[in-house]
């Protein structure tokens, strides 16, 4: 009884993936070439005259030109932009006028601080906006749904520095259970050997239980505040996504095999959102990359966030154009890597 | 003569209504042995909630009311969902029309049959494997440990049909509810997913409530016919009357098919007017 | 084919009680008082927002100061109220850049096809794929902080998702017999894209707009935050809740006010979204 659909031999299905993976990164490619052109174009809006930032403000014509010949202003603008990408992919991101340091190597030190937090918060949101939402899915309509489905409203509506501000007042002003501001308290700083520049992995390094303890009482509170915003996000899409595949055909003839409630929403309806998920979960962390710029500023957590607000306050131009690109970079690639998984964890295109 | 030593199903003024006020099904009343019978309607007919409500799968905004409705030797009216699952799968079982969108898509054809096993005996997983081996050949399927591993998107419609029927049979039920089987397949199909349930249910003694708009495809493998429209049960016959029906209703339905004898006659059609008339005065 | 969260958006199907309050009824309500508040702020404040009583300074809610007052003594519910303006002004004015944007963008990819669609659509997925906070204050920063600055540096990255509904409902539509109707008429290009197809995409840019209204909001309001959105002395109250961070730990009800009224914006645009949304589903599954 022929049946099977062909079995595509293993060569033709390598290059089917193979293909559909290299449009993937190409289309990557191309976002991050248009996000180069956004920076580039950026740079030349700036209202700082760069030439007068190193000449002087009082410089001559003749010491104006030759300035303004070295940093290549002269050029046109694609020979300008091309000297851009060659910059860039060595490593030059130009010098912030603030630090006075290389903007690359600014980001560098700054950058495992906000993937220290984002992470961490991340791990929040997801467990706690998966397990939310499987309740609510639980029994649509109930009493635990409505509360689930009200909380995550309300973690989308609110403004996270709103929040951190709040959670500084009551947990570190009045209680006493947030170490408040920043990432260790002062007696550390100086005696930590920053070694991977995640707080918590160099403080258990350096067997001080005090400094770990510390680091922890620092964490936690900016930590919560930007979880909850990633967990009302997983919440509200994953439970949705739960509720529009519980009214399909398969759950009714799971229902009639016997199973029960439970047993379907966690074995049956689960797996089918796993693309979803993956999806949720990914994006999630890119909004969590942003709210980090809010979060770290009112928790003067020394992250990129921090690094780009400070700059925003000085116009540091540089430093302003570095961080975006960064950021927006990180954006892109996430997006990119979500799209990746959620084709690569279907079923349906093996 | 179908053997009816108890019946597995009886329905006395089954009412099933809408959350509006509209009826769906009126107040019918059936019961059912371990025979086979059809169900037979248009759509809006109300056959497929009714076949719902013997299985508790109604949707809960609709309203069930029956001044008795047994099922399998339980109260259907008074169960709570826990009984239910214990009672679907291992008393009551169902197959349905779509096997693309009636089977999981992520889970393999050995863990969605073994599923019922799982869920109302205590087997090993070995003996788990050889049960679902089994089941598998006797609807027909060829290398069934292969076919174990394969997920529902790689079979045709006529094999997915096949793995819902090895579904729902696999621990054993005493009755098996199909709602319109064959429908999604094509024709060369249906005859033989027919046949075999059939087949299946003689074999082992089960009662058969088979939904379908065909009246031809049912009376050729059921023993008794129920027709129903707009929520009625209009006509009960056995099979074999069919082509000696009375009622206007079932005799429209039994001619109208396109065979030999009506090439080139225009085919009947049914006169809707003169059949609410014929209601009201039932 | 990346996305934003908000793109995500699925109706759940299948609920099986009709809520006697819907989020439509709770959402619009809270819009409506918003609106109101920013219509008639000089009748409804009870003091000038910028008129500033140094001997009033940072005082605590009151029978006069209903919500206290700020680090100039000015009155902060008066200042909040009128915090309204500046907020619904920045979302109407990105209301007007994105929607027509993006549904142009959107309409011409799905019905011409081709390369133009493919041009198109890359350019959509490249500003799909932006973080809106961060560009927004970088193209600030650039152009110098305002309204009108902020507007533009929020709609850059808000027009996709507008731009990606709207192809996605041509393609649907270009099929459909509604169109091939017209086009035996005679009606064909800019005609048929504007009076036939536009009409027809509206209703889901709105539902989409009500929907991402909320989180333009609170970039909106992080973008007063940093000071790049309206500038003081003007109420606004994203800068509000700046001025108040300096003084949370101690007159805590400073920043407290502004930030409250940030999540009622937010929270009303969001219901409405849901509620129009789940209207909107309703309607097309039966």
């Amino acid at each position: 009884m022929a049946g099977f659909t062909a079995e595509a031999g293993s060569a033709r299905l390598f290059w089917l993936r193979g293909g559909r993976l290299l449009t993937g990164l190409l289309s990557l490619a191309v976002t991050l070439l248009g996000l180069l052109v956004f920076t580039f174009i950026l740079s030349h809006l700036s209202p700082v005259d760069p030439v007068l930032q190193i000449a002087g403000d009082h410089a001559s014509e003749s010491t104006y030109v030759q300035v303004r010949h070295e940093l290549g202003l002269d050029q046109p603008l694609p020979v300008q932009f091309w000297r851009y990408l060659v910059h860039l992919a060595h490593g030059n991101l130009g010098i912030s006028r603030l630090t006075n340091s290389p903007v690359a190597s600014d980001l560098l030190r700054t950058f495992p601080a906000t993937f220290e937090l984002a992470t961490c918060a991340m791990i929040f949101g997801a467990f706690f906006g998966i397990l939310l939402a499987l309740v609510a899915a639980w029994k649509p309509g109930s009493v635990v749904d409505n509360i689930a489905r009200m909380i995550s409203l309300l973690g989308y509506s609110v403004p996270v520095f709103w929040l951190g501000l709040l959670g500084l007042l009551l947990f570190y002003a009045v209680l006493h259970w947030s170490a408040g501001p920043g990432r260790l308290d002062d007696i550390w700083i100086y005696t930590l050997e920053p070694k991977t520049g995640l707080m918590l992995v160099d403080s258990w390094l350096s067997g001080d239980k005090e400094m770990f303890r510390n680091t922890i009482a620092h964490l936690w509170l900016p930590v919560v505040v930007l979880g909850l915003l990633a967990m009302a996000a997983i919440t509200r899409l994953l439970r949705a996504a739960l509720l529009e595949e519980s009214s399909k055909e398969y759950v009714t003839l799971a229902r009639a095999k016997g199973a029960s409630r439970g047993r379907i929403l966690l074995l049956h309806v689960f797996p089918n959102v796993r693309g979803t998920l993956i999806t949720v979960l990914v994006l999630s962390y890119t909004s969590l990359l942003e709210g980090s710029v809010l979060t770290e500023t009112v928790f003067a957590w020394p992250g990129v966030g921090r690094y780009m607000t400070t700059a925003l306050f000085a116009s540091d131009t540089p430093a302003i154009l570095g961080s975006t690109l960064l950021i927006g970079g990180c954006f892109i690639t996430l997006n990119a890597l979500a799209d990746a998984l959620t084709y690569l964890t279907d079923p349906r295109t093996r | 003569m179908p053997t009816e030593h108890s019946p597995l199903v009886v329905a006395k003024n089954l009412t099933i209504s809408s959350p509006a006020g509209a009826t769906l099904v009126n107040n019918i009343s059936f019961s059912l042995g371990r025979e086979r019978v059809a169900l037979v309607g248009e759509s809006g007919s109300g056959k497929s909630l009714t076949a719902r409500s013997l299985m508790g799968l109604l949707s809960p905004a609709l309203h069930l009311q029956a001044s008795t409705l047994s099922v399998a030797g339980e109260n259907a009216l008074t169960l709570n969902e826990r009984r239910w699952s214990q009672l679907r799968g291992s008393k009551l079982a169902m197959v349905m029309q779509d096997p693309k969108y009636a089977l999981n898509p992520m889970r393999t054809i050995g863990w969605q049959v073994a599923e019922p096993l799982k869920l109302h005996a205590r087997f090993s997983r070995a003996e788990i494997k050889e049960k679902v081996c089994d089941m598998l050949n006797a609807v027909g399927l060829p290398q069934p440990a292969e076919l174990m591993k394969r997920y529902p998107h790689q079979l045709s419609g006529g094999m997915g049909q096949r793995v819902m029927l090895a579904i729902a049979l696999i621990a054993d039920p005493q009755l098996l509810i199909a709602d319109e089987p064959t429908s999604a397949l094509d024709h060369a199909m249906r005859d033989q997913v027919l046949a075999l349930i059939r087949r299946l249910v003689e074999e082992r003694n089960m009662g058969l409530l088979l939904i379908s708009h065909d009246l031809q495809q049912v009376s050729e493998h059921c023993e008794r016919v129920m027709v129903m429209y707009q929520g009625d049960i209009l006509d009960t016959l056995p099979a074999a009357e069919l082509p000696q029906a009375t009622h206007p209703y079932t005799r429209t339905l039994w001619s109208c098919r396109p065979s030999k004898a009506t090439q080139g006659k225009p085919l009947p059609t049914l006169d809707r007017a003169a059949l609410e008339a014929h209601r009201e005065h039932d | 084919m990346t996305q934003n969260l908000t793109d995500l958006d699925i109706a759940p199907t299948g609920r099986r009680r009709r809520p006697r309050v819907t989020s439509l009824a709770i959402g619009g309500t809270l819009v409506a008082i918003l609106l109101l508040a920013a219509l008639f702020a000089p009748l409804l404040a009870p003091f000038d927002p910028n008129a500033q009583i140094i001997s009033a300074r940072l005082l605590p809610p009151s029978a006069t100061h209903w919500l206290g007052t700020d680090g100039f003594g000015r009155d902060l519910l008066s200042r909040v109220i009128y915090g309204s303006r500046p907020t619904l002004l920045l979302v109407s004015l990105i209301l007007l850049l994105t929607i027509p944007v993006g549904m142009l963008v959107g309409i011409c990819a799905g019905y011409l096809g081709g390369w133009t669609e493919r041009v198109l659509m890359r350019i959509t997925d490249i500003f799909l794929s932006l973080p809106n906070l961060v560009i927004a204050l970088a193209l600030v920063a650039m152009l110098g902080p305002g309204l009108m600055n902020g507007a533009l540096a929020l709609a850059l990255t808000s027009w996709p998702p507008f731009a990606r509904q709207a192809r996605a409902e041509t393609l649907a539509l270009r099929r459909s017999d509604y169109l091939a109707a017209a086009k035996m008429q005679g009606i064909n290009g800019l005609r048929l894209m504007f009076g036939h197809i536009l009409p027809l995409c509206l209703p889901s840019a709105v539902v989409r707009a009500a929907l991402s209204l909320g989180g333009i909001i609170l970039s909106a309001a992080g973008l007063g935050f940093l000071g790049m959105g309206v500038q003081p002395p003007t109420a606004e109250w994203g800068s509000m809740v700046a001025e108040g961070s300096k003084v949370i730990f101690d007159q805590w009800w400073v920043a407290a006010a502004p930030g409250g009224a940030i999540l009622f914006a937010s929270l009303a645009f969001n219901l409405t979204g849901d509620g129009l949304r789940d209207r909107l589903d309703t309607r097309n599954a039966n």
